[in-house]
This record gives C-alpha cells, sequence and structure tokens, in this order.
C-alpha cells in the first residue's frame, strides 16, 4: 500500500452496531457492483421501444419581446413528429418549486438566455436538433436588468410585472424577490466599543452544479391517459406537485419513478426536462426520451447565486467582536426558484460561527435577466462564509493577532444565541474542529524535489513545466463556517418510510420502500443499515423510489439522513412493536418475558435486554407480513420575522473547518493546492465510509470556488460566455490535494441517531481556507472567487 | 452505413448508422451498451473512455466509422478483458495500451459474459471493478465507467504507479462527487493487490 494515504476510517465504532451490516459500519453500496460493470441505468440510458427524441429550442437572447414564431420548416422536416410552443401546452403554462412563474415554454417574453421556446420531437436527435434550429422567432430586445443598480432603478423595467407570490408584498422593489433584515442589539452602539473595524466588499461568481449525468429521462404515455415518468431528480413528490397541473392530469395519473441519478448537489432540485418531455409524449402518443448535452445542461438547471458582500466588524483589542453590519446581494437571475430560501439563508448565518450580540444583517434577492439562480450545496451559507472568514483574518491581523486564536477567542458553544434569538442547543464544538486543522503537522516543504530533479507535476502549473520552484512561495490558510440542516423557516419538513418485514425463503426480510432520492452520496447504503440495526435482520430489500409511496422530500439540504434515516428508524419500530404483538400472542404464556417491554430484535430473534433468545422471527412471523407506511418530522421551526429577523428558523446546525496549504508561483499568478485538510462534526457516522467521502467532495466542490470555477455572464448581454467543460472549469485529479478528514462524532439528542447532516458544511469553509492561503503567500487582498492569474500578477 | 467491428471481444454489424454519429452514440443507442457514458460530447470529462485497438480514448470524438475494423473495449467487457490478461500473464494478450495495441487475433482470445442485468451479479469483477467498490470511490457512479477503463489501462503500463503518476493518469476523468480520494485509494488498493497476486515478472 502506498505510504501517502492520508485519509482513514476509524478502527473501532463504539456504538450503535446490533447487527452485522448496521449502523456505525462502512458497509458497501448496494449498487456499487451495477455501477462498476456498467449496468446501473441512469435517467440517460432510458430506453423503450418506438421511442422518440425530444429538443428544445431555447432563445438566443435574454429579454425580449416574441414577436412571432415560425414552426412551419421544423414540422416539414422528414423523421420530425411534433413541434411545439406554449400554444399547444395542455393546461397550466408555469411552474416553480416555492413559486409558480417560471413558463413550461415562453409566453409573450423571454427573461433570460436560454430560456425554452419551443419542442421538436423526431426519431433520431440529430434530426430533433436541425429541425429546431430551423424554427424562426422574432425578439424585439428589452432593456436588461442585469445587477443591483440597474434592477432597483427608479425607472427599472420590471422582470415580473404581475407578482402574485406572498414576498411580493413586503419587498422595497419589485424586482427584488425577497428582503430578510436581522436586527438584533444595536450595532451602532457597539461600535463605539470597538479597537478596531474593518470593512470588505466581496464579490462571490456564480458556480455551476457541474453534475456529471446530463438533465435526461424518458417520458411514456400510458394507456390510462396518464404517464410514466423515469427521471433523475433530487424530490420527486415536489416535481410530481408541478408537472400534473402542467399536463392537466390528476397527480395519480403522474407515475413517477427514480431513474440513476449522475449527481445532483442542488441542480436537481427544480424541474428541468420533467414536463417537456411528458407534453411531447401526451402529444406523440409515443416515449419520448430527452438528453441535455453538457452546453444545454448549463442552461438547463439553476446555479449557485452570484452575490456582493459588503462587511462591517468591530473587535476590541483584546480580540472580542463588537458587533457585525452586512449588506448582502443575490443575483436570483429571471425566476424565483428558491431564492427566498437562499436569502434567508444568507441572512440568519451571515454571522458565521461567532458570538456577536450586536447585528445589522440585511439580505435581499433579485430578479435580474442573468441565469436563474437556486440550490447548490452550501445553499447561501457559503457566500457569506466566503466574507465573514476574510473579515476574521483582516480583524485578526489588524490587532496582531494569530487568525485560528482569534476565531477561537469568539467561537459560538453550546448554548450561544444566533442572531435570529435562536439557541445552538446541540454541541457546536468550532473551536475544537480549528485545534484539529491547526495541530495536523504540514505537508513537507518543496515536495516537488527529487532525485531527479524537480517533478513538475507537483508544482504550481503542472505538466505546463512553467517553473521548477522559482518564484514560488507557500501560504496557509484557516476558515470555519456553520451550515444549517434541513428545510428550515417554518416549512412542513417530512419523510415517509414503508416498512415490510416477511419471511422468504426461511429467512427474514425486510423491504424499505421509501421516495428518496439516490443522488450518490450513499442513501441506500445508510436505509440498508438502519433496517437492519431496528429489525435485527441480514437481508433487507431497497425499493426503487418512487411515487407509490408519501414523500421523503429534498435529497438537499443535508437532510436525508436525519430526515428518511429518521422516518425508516421510527417506521421500523412500529414494526417491531406489531412483531412483538404477535409473538406475545403466539408465544406470550411460554416465558414470562414476553411482558417486557425491554424486548429487541436481534440477529433474526426476539431477545431480551439481557440477550435472551425467545424466539426466532421466522417462528413469529410465519407467513404473516407486517407492513407500515408512516410520516416522521423533525422538531417545527418558525419563519424569520420580515423586521427583526427573529425566530427559531432552523432545525440543526453543522460546522466545518479547513486548512489550506497552497503554493503559488507569484510571476505568472497560479496556484497549485497542496493540502486541504478538514475537521468536521458529523454527530454520528452511520457510514464512516460515505461520510469521508461527502466531506471530500464538499471540499473540492469549494476548492474549485476558490480558483477556477464562475459561469460567466457577459453584463452587456446579459448572455453565458462558458457553456462548456472547456470553458468552465473544475477540478481534476491533478487540481485536487490531499483531503485528510478528521472527523468528531458529537451527538445532536434531538436528532434520530444523533446524527448531524454532512454534505454541506465542508463546501463552506473550503473556499475561504484556499483564498486565506492566496493571501498568506502573496500579501494581496482578494475579495473576488475564484482568483485567477490576473489577481495574482497584476496584469 | 454499415460499421463493422469489434466490442468486448464479439465481432458486431451496426446498420443505418448516419455518418455524423459517434462511435459512443453507436455503442450506447444501437449496441445496447449503455455503460460508456456522456457526459460533456466534447472530450473533456473522459466518461466515456473506452479502448480502441487497446488505445484509451474519448468515444464521444471517434466518429463510427473510424471504427471499423477495429476492436472496442468498454466498462461492460472490462472484467473479462482483465481476466484473459491475468491468465496470460502480465501483458499476454498483447493489449498492453501501447500505441499499436491489441491484435485482432489476440483480443478475440476472450469474450466478454452478459452480468444479470437486475443485480450485476453473475461476473466476477476485474481488480480496479471491485477497488472502486472496496475503496468507497463509486458515489453517483456516472464517471465511474470511464475511470475504470482508464485505470486499468494504466495498471496495465505501470503496476506500481506513484501517486503523481496515477493523478497524471486519470487527469483527462472528471468526477464531481468524491473529490478524488478514494479515486486514489481504489487505484493504489488495485495497484497493491495486484502485485500481491501476481506471479513474479520480469518488468
Amino acid at each position: 500500500m502506498a505510504d501517502t494515504r492520508t485519509t482513514g476510517i476509524p478502527a473501532k465504532v463504539t456504538q450503535g452496531a446490533k447487527s452485522k451490516g448496521g449502523i456505525g459500519e462502512s458497509t458497501l453500496r448496494p449498487d456499487g457492483t451495477l455501477k462498476v460493470t456498467g449496468e446501473f441505468a441512469y435517467s440517460s440510458d432510458m430506453w423503450h421501444e418506438d421511442m422518440l427524441w425530444g429538443q428544445i429550442l431555447r432563445s438566443t437572447v435574454a429579454h425580449a419581446e416574441i414577436v412571432s414564431i415560425d414552426t412551419s420548416e421544423a414540422l416539414a422536416t422528414a423523421g420530425v413528429h411534433a413541434v411545439l410552443t406554449h400554444e399547444d401546452l395542455p393546461a397550466a403554462k408555469n411552474y416553480g418549486m416555492e413559486y409558480q412563474d417560471t413558463p413550461v415554454l415562453a409566453y409573450g417574453k423571454v427573461r433570460h438566455h436560454g430560456e425554452p421556446v419551443a419542442l421538436v420531437a423526431a426519431d433520431h436527435p440529430e434530426t430533433a436538433r436541425r429541425a429546431a434550429a430551423k424554427i424562426r422567432i422574432e425578439y424585439r430586445e428589452l432593456p436588461l436588468i442585469t445587477d443591483e443598480a440597474s434592477a432597483l432603478a427608479p425607472d427599472a423595467i420590471l422582470v415580473h410585472e404581475d407578482r402574485g407570490d406572498h414576498h411580493a408584498g413586503h419587498v422595497t422593489h419589485p424586482n427584488i424577490v425577497h428582503r430578510q433584515p436581522i436586527i438584533r442589539g444595536n450595532a451602532a452602539e457597539a461600535a463605539k466599543r470597538a479597537d478596531v473595524i474593518v470593512t470588505g466588499e466581496y464579490t462571490f461568481g456564480m458556480q455551476d452544479q457541474a453534475f456529471l449525468g446530463p438533465e435526461s429521462g424518458l417520458a411514456v404515455p400510458a394507456e390510462d391517459g396518464g404517464i410514466d415518468l423515469y427521471v433523475a431528480t433530487q424530490w420527486l413528490h415536489s416535481d410530481l406537485k408541478q408537472i400534473a397541473p402542467c399536463l392537466g392530469l390528476p397527480e395519480e395519473k403522474v407515475r413517477m419513478t427514480m431513474a440513476g441519478v449522475g449527481g445532483a448537489f442542488g441542480g436537481r432540485e427544480d424541474i428541468s426536462m420533467q414536463i417537456l418531455a411528458s407534453v411531447l409524449a401526451l402529444r406523440t402518443g409515443k416515449p419520448v426520451k430527452m438528453v441535455y448535452n453538457r452546453y444545454e445542461s448549463f442552461f438547463g438547471h439553476v446555479h449557485r447565486h452570484p452575490a456582493k458582500l459588503h462587511y462591517e466588524h468591530g473587535a476590541t483589542k483584546d480580540g472580542k467582536l463588537t458587533h457585525m453590519k452586512c449588506k448582502i446581494v443575490l443575483d436570483g437571475g429571471a425566476y424565483m426558484s428558491s431564492t427566498p430560501s437562499v436569502v434567508g439563508n444568507a441572512a440568519s448565518l451571515s454571522v458565521g460561527p461567532y458570538v456577536v450580540d450586536d447585528v445589522e444583517i440585511e439580505a435581499i434577492g433579485l430578479y435580474t435577466n442573468n441565469p436563474p439562480c437556486g440550490a447548490m450545496r452550501g445553499f447561501g451559507a457559503v457566500q457569506a462564509c466566503f466574507a465573514y472568514e476574510a473579515q476574521m483574518d483582516k480583524l485578526a491581523a489588524k490587532l496582531g493577532m494569530d487568525p485560528v486564536e482569534f476565531r477561537q477567542k469568539n467561537a459560538m458553544e453550546q448554548g450561544t444565541i444566533m442572531p435570529t434569538g435562536q439557541p445552538v442547543d446541540s454541541p457546536a464544538p468550532v473551536a475544537e474542529l480549528l485545534r484539529r486543522v491547526k495541530a495536523r503537522p504540514m505537508p513537507p516543504e518543496r515536495q516537488w524535489e527529487s532525485s531527479e530533479g524537480a517533478d513538475v507535476r507537483a508544482l504550481p502549473g503542472g505538466l505546463s513545466n512553467t517553473t521548477h520552484g522559482e518564484g514560488v512561495v507557500r501560504g496557509v490558510g484557516y476558515a470555519v463556517g456553520i451550515k444549517n440542516v434541513g428545510f428550515s423557516e417554518g416549512f412542513d419538513d417530512y419523510s415517509t418510510a414503508k416498512i415490510r418485514l416477511e419471511v422468504i425463503n426461511g429467512e427474514a426480510v425486510a423491504t424499505v420502500h421509501t421516495a428518496a432520492a439516490e443522488v450518490g452520496q450513499g442513501g441506500v447504503t445508510i436505509h440498508a443499515q438502519i433496517a437492519r440495526t431496528e429489525l435485527g435482520v441480514q437481508q433487507v430489500t431497497i425499493h426503487p423510489a418512487d411515487t407509490q409511496v408519501g414523500s421523503a422530500g429534498s435529497t438537499s439540504a443535508g437532510r436525508q439522513t436525519y430526515m428518511t434515516g429518521g422516518a425508516i428508524k421510527n417506521s421500523c419500530s412500529l414494526v417491531r412493536e406489531k412483531v412483538l404483538e404477535i409473538g406475545r400472542r403466539k408465544f406470550g404464556s411460554y416465558h414470562p418475558a414476553w411482558a417486557s417491554a425491554e424486548l429487541l430484535l436481534e440477529g433474526g430473534k426476539v431477545v431480551t435486554d439481557g440477550g435472551e433468545a425467545l424466539a426466532s422471527l421466522v417462528d413469529v412471523l410465519e407467513d404473516e407480513a407486517v407492513e407500515i407506511e408512516e410520516e416522521w418530522r423533525h422538531r417545527p421551526t418558525q419563519p424569520f420575522d420580515l423586521v427583526t429577523g427573529q425566530g427559531n428558523g432552523h432545525v440543526q446546525y453543522a460546522f466545518a473547518a479547513h486548512r489550506a496549504v497552497v503554493e503559488v508561483d507569484t510571476e505568472l499568478g497560479l496556484v497549485k493546492v497542496i493540502e486541504l485538510a478538514c475537521a468536521q462534526d458529523v454527530g454520528k457516522a452511520i457510514n464512516p465510509l460515505s461520510v469521508i467521502g461527502q466531506i471530500q467532495g464538499g471540499t473540492t466542490q469549494g476548492l474549485g470556488v476558490a480558483v477556477m470555477e464562475e459561469i460567466i455572464v457577459d453584463p452587456k448581454t446579459a448572455k453565458v460566455k462558458n457553456p462548456s467543460f472547456t470553458d468552465y472549469l473544475i477540478p481534476t485529479l491533478l487540481d485536487t490535494p490531499t483531503i485528510p478528514v478528521d472527523y468528531l462524532e458529537l451527538a445532536d439528542p434531538n436528532a434520530p441517531y444523533g446524527v448531524r447532516g454532512i454534505g454541506e458544511a465542508p463546501t463552506l469553509s473550503s473556499t475561504p481556507a484556499v483564498l486565506a492561503a492566496i493571501r498568506n503567500a502573496t500579501g494581496l487582498e482578494l475579495n473576488k472567487t475564484p482568483v485567477r492569474p490576473e489577481h495574482l500578477t497584476g496584469t | 452505413m454499415r460499421v463493422n467491428f469489434t466490442v468486448n471481444g464479439r465481432p458486431q454489424e451496426a446498420d443505418d448508422v448516419w455518418e455524423g454519429e459517434s462511435l459512443l452514440y453507436v455503442l450506447r443507442e444501437r449496441m445496447g451498451l449503455p455503460g460508456s457514458k456522456n457526459a460533456c460530447e466534447q472530450g473533456e470529462c473522459g466518461s466515456c473512455t473506452v479502448r480502441l485497438d487497446g488505445v484509451p480514448v474519448c468515444a464521444c470524438l471517434v466518429a463510427a466509422g473510424q471504427a471499423e475494423g477495429r476492436d472496442v473495449v468498454t466498462v461492460e467487457g472490462l472484467a473479462d478483458y482483465a481476466k484473459q490478461r491475468a491468465e496470460h500473464g502480465g501483458c499476454g494478450t498483447g493489449a498492453c495500451g501501447t500505441p499499436g495495441g491489441t491484435s485482432l487475433q489476440d483480443a478475440q482470445q476472450w469474450q466478454a459474459k452478459p452480468l444479470d442485468s437486475q443485480t450485476g451479479e453473475g461476473g466476477e469483477l476485474s481488480p480496479i471493478q471491485q477497488a472502486f467498490i472496496d475503496a468507497g470511490a463509486v458515489q453517483c457512479g456516472f464517471c465511474t465507467p470511464g475511470l475504470l477503463v482508464a485505470a486499468d489501462e494504466m495498471l496495465e503500463r505501470n503496476p506500481s504507479p506513484s501517486d503523481a503518476d496515477i493523478r497524471e493518469a486519470l487527469s483527462g476523468n472528471l468526477c464531481r462527487c468524491t473529490g478524488y480520494e478514494k479515486i486514489m485509494d481504489a487505484v493504489r488498493l488495485a495497484a497493491a493487490r495486484q502485485s500481491e497476486t501476481a506471479p513474479s515478472q520480469g518488468a
């Protein structure tokens, strides 16, 4: 084994696992074999006899009235079965997750570059593409709203003229989607106590989820007039609620089944091709497959909100924060998507994992003619973390303090009151996480040197062979962040699990049926682990996720292990009660222990808490099956007050810290990240291998934002300039350093097994840690993501 | 047009192929082999990596017609390909990824066996496939087929790669889920297992 392995799996599991393959073990993915053999069916692999291929024609301009659409030439193309515009839509013309402001196909106007305008179905994808190119659309261009200034100008054209959403009433301008202030204490008064005050303007670029599996799926018209849909999504039931009205069908006639999902990261929370493929299928009476290519994928889903953040912090000379004021402007683009929730997150987490009693916070989300933005891993907390962590370094520098010590001095802990007035009521080991990343040994200096000279692969510039170490400077940076887990602000957030226990071929087998989206995170692995632990069985079948069972909620917000894990645990315990009832009925008279309330299911048997076996599950159940479908909720939350921002809005918080070590070729402005160490509290690692995988993956997406990733929108045209993997760069194996992971398991007493959502927190602190390291190496201020070579060389 | 070529050891012919179709399209949509993935269609992501006469290529950049008379190995045939290689000892098939690659005769000494389409079971996995599962290198799995083909080819050329070698060899394969650490682990694991089981070789 190579000696450079830096990631470890804890040797010992301290609690939980009662049967083999239960919680706390690194059991392997049940879909692993299918995925390594190429047999796993992703949404783009769906195939049906006689199927057609769907193709979307998208707008070439960002803001315009549609004067006319001429489909005649496209319709006349051999092999084309249908060409549709908004006039052909069967029912509701708009959809949307929080508010239905997004047209299925544009009518009246287009509001962003790449908006769907027309549809083609043909017998070959190339035929469909060529026919779509023959559709003639005449646009009359309108003035563009591209930023805060143009959106809020007194004579600004309105992106949406007749808003009917529930935020419209409280915003200060109709081009503001949502505004969330938070006022606590008296920031102006507290500022007088400050010995130092620092301010900063920060710019966060638009990030793409860049999941590798493009938007795709298959819609099959059914004999009952309904439709069977095989798609990749993060939330089947949210899709269903939006799709059915647009097809004019009752929900029970839209039967959705999860197809294999090639990554998500927030980008599949909104609808993409679901309605469009269904409309074509209903119209043609044939199955329709639709697959975006990469270019189209960049237009086919919402992105991470780009943001401008203005911060002011004060501190006393002994290093205590006095106050914080901030204004965060998030560009939501042309349609609402989840912008209001992103605004709520950015505002409520804008202070970071620090104790600050006196704050003045304002976050707004804009409607513009830029690409729509919505959910992406970290969801509003990412942008804020980039800014407040830069501020922490500035303050520490101004005070002459160590940046880690300064953070530790102000770190929140259990019991801290958030700016929203909500107490942090479970472990918050912020100082400890920082201590752990700092205590880690440093990677060796000049690690590019070898007996044969410089190995350029270990240097900035890599195989471009731009330096052998000349001009290369090392820098080290730290950051820590706070992310909420689960759906917040009073949302009725629940999941549903249907559990069946029965004897098959002489063995007790559990079936777990949920609608939870497996997007790669390993939900299917832990669902089986939980069932084994709770029901004491070995064999667990994971039923495909579909809409024949109740909603699982979204695979997002770090919530699925908590929520669907919690629902499975809950339904399993109800199944256990029924099994014990049957056992008592059959065998109660043979052994007094059956009357005990402390009976467990372990190793295929009913056992006492002392470990005595009373009966096998096979004997208890015989040919009887026990099945329970039940909803499960986390504790309720409250909306944030629209004036003061006060309210117990969040369910749980997650914390991660990073230390970045970078080497910068200061002459060419090239950065190589050498190591990106992470420490995170995970509450309880249900599957340690998956936990580490999530942390490393999240860390790498943060690294991407720091040094390479940005969707560039031309401010003059509002057009996307780099919709390809040639021009939008994501980290390769050569860009990604070793990512040592150190995790804590401090149980949250409110959560099932003490779990804490883990997927998002590492995406927060990764970016500012890398930025801090580059600042440390170069002495430059660097207030923008991503850092590009010209920012380092000044050229 | 008609294209005749060998896929995973079996002679195949594809009819009615439009001249603009890629090898990837023909494999996925005409041969019923969707294991090779289409993620960017412009050779940037490596998800469609297959071996063409032994050489790893992005199947999306190869015109179907260019495959005429040639030998293609996809992820679906990887396990048998690796097994044949192991049985012939090291580079015994001659399919060792050097330009020029596999001779047709060598390639046809082995045949891919179908797997159970529901469970994927019934076939033996290649060392690199097993290592990807064991090391946790698979999350969404969309990059996995291309990475497996590329990593297997690298290990064939370089049975004990350094970390820098692995990073360089697999830098053309994007993964968005894992942060690559578990992929590094998997390749190291496969190399280590291979060195434990392989008979001592001169090279």
